[in-house]
């Protein structure tokens, strides 16, 4: 490699793959990289964020990058001016998105520090009463999006809107509707934001100072210091095992055991407790089954409050599991006890004057802390949640009225497009006309699905451009777990080596088979014992962390979601790999070091 | 009243220290908190002191060491030569050597033991110096027992334990020992454990070095042991080096001594212990340092001949010196960043936000 060359590939030079070469007709201009602005967007060093959007996105699922990026940073650049980060640029290219982190100018960097420590110091003043305001908006959001509904519209007006000289039609409500459900969406984003780089930059802080004092304190003891074992994103999994459970109890398991969700609950109905038990199952529905076994990101997360098949799969492997006299429950106790060993062993190795310091951030780090892991389950599970299905439902009308041949057919607009179709929806209505887009979405539909499934066939490159020297952007460190030492990991990679190497996420050493899953729905194929290859995994996988030996994953840093939930299920976790799911094969022999960091395949 | 001259291990507590010696202490100390150490027994050092008194040994030592030019290394040599030749042939006071056999009949008839000199704190507290003494393994026979031990007083008389305790101002008749006789391990690993990484001193590792036999070839230096690093808190080994371990130090019965042999390429080259041996090492010395109250370098062996889960025992748990006292020396003093500007310095330097 000389001088000239970068190190990751230029996106000017990065070509589509073949029967995509139109993507960019796919997301709205200020998404792709401007052939006038080459330049300049070289300049720049990107990297690929495949932790949270590991495939390429539906025109309408683009959405979930522009809004979770742009309120990333508008806390950094315009509510709390953090001193040396504004917010991450973006771009999407050939199906994947692209990160480059805002640098603040040297020289402006100090002019911040009184407005991030009078504004940051606000929020960590009153971080438990401003989180409980912050429950409430979530909340009043989530209601108001359940509450939209969407209505075929009717011949005729009705009646009593006549009467009352309302003055309005039918069409009014639908594209508010559509209008209210996007800016719902998108003060969800500048909800999720508001705490959240905060509760990393004080995590850092605390991570920061026992790395001085300890320089070779492994990463994930001190996420352990502060890990929360009863973090609300454990509740849908701690609910279906208390189901399970109840379900022994009550004598039901075994009218659960076979046949599709109706036919089972119906069964459990005709028991003589069984009602007892449908409850406790309605119950727990509503709020805990808003449980994606995606991420949120996409349009094609399967929730379970929508798949119930996929709860009561789970629930049956645990009644199986109970049966067989296992211990299903996380041992919260131990949990506890073993946070407090490990925070009071470290702890006893300082000094005086350093156990001090250390009190302090531990205290402000388990402070926010919770704030991190429990955000996960109001806004991407959730929140998303009820998006996702309140668009499928309108995506369904617009089926059902011609749009589109498939009820899935609105995700291959973008958010622009859905209101021009609404409108041409609408339009023909008060005119008597004929609609326009039966006649033009199915064969653009058609064209944008070969487009995606063909950038689907080639994956994202780790990074675009040459990468600074040294990274130091917080926000890249915290957030995506990049540093100048894990780009390097990216170049070096040997195709041929046995070994690779990631994030000792989760610790313990286990040898076992391979299995590679690329979506959710196949993660009934595993089985008991099976070591767990994917790009990413999901909270919502936790059910089938009771039966696999361990996780290896190409994208995620120490505390990525995935890690938290590897290390409160105990379970050896490799995080980072870079390329794990694509060189390891099912049924290959691997051994996954979760204290090193390590996958080697042994055959 | 044999309590006197023989303190059985389980026997001894810390206001025994100066009669027992530090190694019999240490011994005395970790069976008394539970800890699984081969059972034996110290001979004090008012054992030593009354053979000493018979016969007028005193006074022929005395006279002997009268004679001696402690700058003179043929002088020493000569009269360190004369002191130990006669307390080896000294006749043991017959109460004193019906008590060392009773109490290693006691033991268990024909055992083997290790008889090893246990240095009184007045005398070399250096522990390179209390390796001069005498340490004899796989001594079978009351009659041996009694002769090691007598060869164990006569080591206390070595040219060079003469010449440090006349450097150093002590007395030289004035010194006591103490002698440890002590079940024999058939050792199948041994070696040393230290509670911090005695390379870089630091506190949160607990590092093990290990080989195929007795211990004595790894603390010589004498193989390149297996090397492993435990993190102390988490409990995860985090590191493994394996070492060419060509030779290992074993017991033969039938000879009552140890045997030095080659080890097959095969073990040699391989681990000589699996991960949960070596958590099961690192957690004893981690008890031992939270006993002691500061870091310990610990000697253990895993014998061949006890079950798992009992198999483990320590021989020794010492204080560790070199980063100990360097740790008073100066630490540079941290300026820490807290509260807010903590917060601030991390987002500037996120790697670091000591200032």
């Amino acid at each position: 490699m000389d001088a000239q060359t970068p190190m990751f590939p230029s996106p000017y030079d990065l070509q589509a793959p073949k029967g995509a070469e139109d993507w960019r007709d796919l997301y709205p201009y200020y998404l792709t990289f401007q052939p006038q602005l080459r330049e300049k967007e070289d300049a720049k060093f990107w990297f690929c964020d495949s932790q949270h959007w590991p495939n390429p996105f539906r025109p309408f699922d683009a959405m979930t990058v522009e809004f979770s990026v742009k309120c990333l940073g508008q806390y950094n650049t315009r509510h709390l001016m953090v001193p040396p980060a504004n917010g991450v640029d973006y771009r999407i290219h050939n199906g994947y998105c692209y990160m480059s982190p805002v640098a603040v100018a040297p020289e402006l960097i100090a002019g911040r520090v009184p407005m991030f420590m009078e504004r940051a110091g606000h929020y960590f003043a009153n971080w438990d009463s401003l989180i409980e305001n912050w429950h409430k908006k979530v909340r009043a959001n989530i209601d108001e999006m359940e509450a939209l509904q969407f209505e075929k519209l009717p011949d005729v007006v009705p009646l009593e809107w006549i009467t009352e000289g309302r003055g309005l039609d039918n069409t009014t409500a639908i594209i508010e509707n559509y209008d209210r459900a996007i800016n719902l969406l998108y003060r969800t984003w500048q909800y999720h934001f508001e705490f959240l780089n905060l509760g990393y930059a004080a995590y850092l802080d605390f991570f920061g100072f026992l790395k001085g004092e300890f320089p070779t304190i492994p990463d994930q003891a001190i996420a352990k210091m502060v890990q929360g074992v009863d973090s609300d994103l454990f509740r849908p999994d701690d609910e279906i095992k208390k189901l399970a459970r109840l379900a022994v109890s009550l004598g039901v398991a075994d009218a659960l055991r076979n046949g599709a969700v109706d036919d089972a609950l119906a069964a459990v109905a005709a028991t003589p407790n069984g009602a007892e038990w449908i409850a406790a199952w309605e119950a727990a529905k509503d709020p805990w089954f808003n449980f994606t076994s995606g991420n949120g990101f996409y349009s094609t997360d399967k929730y379970w409050i929508e798949h119930l098949d996929i709860p009561l799969g789970y629930l049956r492997d645990y009644i199986v599991r109970i049966e067989a006299g296992e211990t299903i429950e996380r041992p919260t106790a131990k949990l506890i006890a073993e946070r407090d060993r490990i925070t009071e062993e470290y702890a006893e190795m300082l000094d005086d004057e350093a156990k001090a310091v250390f009190e302090g951030k531990l205290g402000l780090a388990r402070t926010v802390f919770p704030y991190v892991e429990n955000h996960n389950f109001y806004i991407e599970h959730w929140s998303m949640g009820v998006f996702w299905k309140k668009m499928r439902e309108l995506s369904q009308l617009l089926h059902e009225e011609g749009f589109w041949p498939t009820p899935d057919g609105m995700f291959f607009l973008s958010r622009q497009e859905v209101r021009d179709a609404l409108f041409d929806y609408g339009n023909a209505w008060a005119t008597g006309g004929d609609w326009i887009g039966p006649h033009h979405w199915p064969q653009e539909i058609d064209r944008r699905r070969a487009i995606l499934a063909a950038l689907a066939t080639e994956p994202p490159r780790p990074a675009l451009n040459n990468p600074p020297e040294v990274i130091t952007e917080p926000f890249t460190i915290m957030l995506w777990g990049i540093t100048s030492e894990a780009i390097q990991s990216w170049v070096g990679t040997d195709e041929n080596s046995m070994e690779l190497t990631g994030m000792a996420a989760s610790p313990g050493r286990v040898e076992g088979i391979a299995r590679v899953l690329r979506s959710p729905d196949d993660l009934h194929l595993i089985q008991q014992g099976e070591i767990l290859v994917t790009p990413v995994t999901a909270p919502s996988w936790a059910p089938v962390f009771g039966k696999i030996a361990a996780t290896v994953t190409d994208i995620g840093g120490m505390m990525s979601h995935a890690a938290i939930v590897c290390r409160e299920y105990g379970l050896p976790a490799v995080t980072g790999t870079g390329t794990g799911s694509s060189r390891i094969k099912t049924g290959q022999r691997l051994r996954v070091d979760g204290n090193a960091g390590t996958v080697t395949i042994l055959d | 009243m044999t309590e006197k001259f023989i303190l059985p291990f389980d026997r001894i507590t810390a206001a025994d220290h100066d009669r027992v010696g530090g190694k019999c202490a240490s011994l005395g100390e970790m069976t008394r908190h539970g800890v699984a150490v081969p059972p034996g027994f110290a001979i004090t050092t008012e054992a030593y002191a009354e053979m000493l008194a018979h016969q007028g040994l005193h006074a022929e030592i005395a006279a002997l060491l009268d004679t001696l030019d402690p700058d003179d290394v043929v002088s020493t040599e000569r009269v360190a030569r004369n002191i130990e030749t006669r307390v080896r042939s000294h006749p043991m006071p017959a109460h004193i050597e019906q008590a060392i056999r009773d109490a290693y009949t006691a033991m268990g008839g024909d055992l083997a033991v290790a008889v090893r000199s246990s240095a009184t704190a007045e005398d070399l507290p250096d522990a390179s110096f209390a390796g001069q003494q005498d340490t004899y393994l796989w001594v079978i026979g009351a009659d041996q027992v009694v002769e090691k031990v007598r060869d164990c007083w006569g080591s206390l008389f070595t040219a060079r334990a003469i010449a440090y305790r006349a450097k150093a101002g002590l007395g030289q008749i004035e010194v006591l020992m103490s002698v440890a006789v002590q079940k024999m391990v058939n050792a199948r690993v041994a070696g040393v454990a230290m509670t911090l990484n005695p390379t870089t001193g630091d506190r949160t590792k607990i590092v093990i070095d290990a080989s195929w036999g007795l211990g004595e070839l790894v603390v010589s230096g004498v193989v390149t042991p297996d090397n492993f690093t435990v993190e102390k808190v988490l409990m995860e080994v985090i590191n493994r080096k394996i070492g060419d371990k060509h030779l290992e130090l074993v017991g033969d019965a039938t000879a009552g001594a140890t045997i030095e042999r080659p080890v097959d390429a095969d073990r040699r080259a391989s681990a000589c212990m699996t991960d949960a041996e070596v958590i099961a090492v690192a957690a004893l010395a981690k008890r031992l340092e939270k006993q002691n109250g500061c870091p310990q370098d610990v000697e253990w062996a895993i014998d061949a001949d006890l079950p798992d889960g009992e198999n483990l025992l320590a021989l020794q748990s010492r204080p560790e010196t070199v980063w100990s006292q360097k740790k008073t020396a100066a630490k540079p003093k941290a300026s820490y960043a807290v509260g807010m500007a903590g917060i601030v310095g991390t987002l500037n330097n996120p790697l670091g936000s000591k200032t």
